[in-house]
């Protein structure tokens, strides 16, 4: 018999794409927002398109799992709680979950 | 009489003391002595108790590394007089992860018994008659795993690594390393076989990538970098297993 195959590389798939996109991404926008920050106006006309919209759930979906899955093992080997090893995973992979509905949620209904 | 430098050795002597011990030792103090050159003058000169691994004294055969002011080194590839000022002391204690025999020698059968978990040989379906002559490869081919073979076994990416220490199911560096030297060899086939060891939690996903182990290697085989590259590939086959359940995996 093939002994169990982890489940580790689907959230290990999400840290790794999310810690790209958020290398890549993040400081851009900073860098825009803070030197030369668009209007409210300009900005809303910018983000209210189903497009930006997708990109930006992406976005921040997967930089929540990059957070989940290194705050799990900061967790297990930082502070040496991997005997709470559900517990850890339900609340970081959860957290994540939770805040990506929230994002969503937050991005259907914009403006 | 030479300058003389101070060696502040881990003795444990089983049958002795039940918990292992600190003794110093003044050597002599040469520009080029190695540290090993200096356990050795210990050994024919002071005291021929003490008990340690060594073979080459070229970096080649792996068996000399310990932890020489807390960093795990190879001690025939480290200058006595480049350590702590060339002045001294210089502590010198087995290396981590691997419970103590005797002073220096650590038991070394864990690492032993995963090497062999991963099978580190090349793997054929089928061999070809030695009639055919040998497998060529082109330089691209030798390219594309000659690093991992530079590995030496010498284990000191297990003593710098925090995973193994606190996992010791971990299967650890050197052996994934190893593992991507067989799988990126062309002439090997057995990469599905390693694949059902080091896909699980104790294989590469215990890793987080702190890089300790491509730090301290003497041989710069960056296991750390070997560990994430099968990631990826570990990675890719399961995203194919799920989403073509009916392919080959």
């Amino acid at each position: 018999m093939r002994p169990k195959r982890s489940r580790e590389p689907f959230f290990w798939a999400m840290f790794s794409g999310g810690g790209m996109l958020a290398a890549l991404f993040l400081p851009a926008l900073v860098l825009v927002l803070w030197f030369a920050p668009p209007s409210y106006p300009e900005l809303v006309g910018k983000v209210d398109h189903s497009l930006v919209k997708l990109a930006l759930f992406g976005l921040i979906m997967l930089s929540l799992f990059h957070w989940g899955h290194r705050f799990r093992y900061t967790l297990y080997d930082g502070l040496q709680l991997s005997h709470l090893y559900g517990l850890i995973a339900t609340i970081c992979y959860g957290g994540a979950t939770a805040l990506t509905f929230l994002a969503g949620y937050l991005l259907w209904t914009f403006p | 009489m030479a300058e003389s430098i101070t060696l502040q050795i881990q003795r444990y002597r089983p049958e002795e003391e039940e918990e292992p011990v600190w003794q110093s030792f003044e050597v002599p103090r040469h520009d080029e002595w190695m540290v090993l050159d200096g356990l050795n003058y210990i050994k024919d000169n002071l005291d021929g108790s003490l008990s340690y691994r060594w073979a080459c004294r070229m970096g080649v055969c792996g068996s000399c590394g310990m932890l020489v002011n807390g960093e795990p080194v190879l001690t025939c590839a480290t200058y006595l007089s480049e350590l702590g000022g060339g002045r001294g002391p210089v502590r010198i204690e087995p290396l981590t992860g691997f419970p103590v025999i005797r002073d220096l020698v650590g038991d070394i059968g864990d690492f032993i018994t995963k090497l062999q978990r991963i099978k580190p040989w090349i793997i054929r379906q089928e061999d070809k008659p030695l009639s055919q002559g040998e497998y060529l490869q082109t330089p691209e081919e030798l390219a594309l795993y000659q690093q991992y073979s530079m590995c030496i076994n010498c284990m000191l990416c297990y003593s710098a690594c925090p995973i193994y220490a606190l996992e010791p199911d971990f299967i650890g560096p050197a052996v994934i390393a190893l593992a991507q030297r067989y799988n990126l060899d062309p002439r090997d086939e057995g990469s599905e076989e390693r694949g059902d060891v080091l896909s699980q939690h104790a294989g590469i996903w215990a890793c987080t990538f702190v890089g300790e182990c491509s730090a301290v290697c003497p041989k710069h085989v960056d296991p750390a970098g070997a560990i994430q590259r099968y990631k990826v590939t570990a990675t890719a086959e399961w995203f194919k297993s799920v989403l073509l359940p009916w392919g080959k995996r």
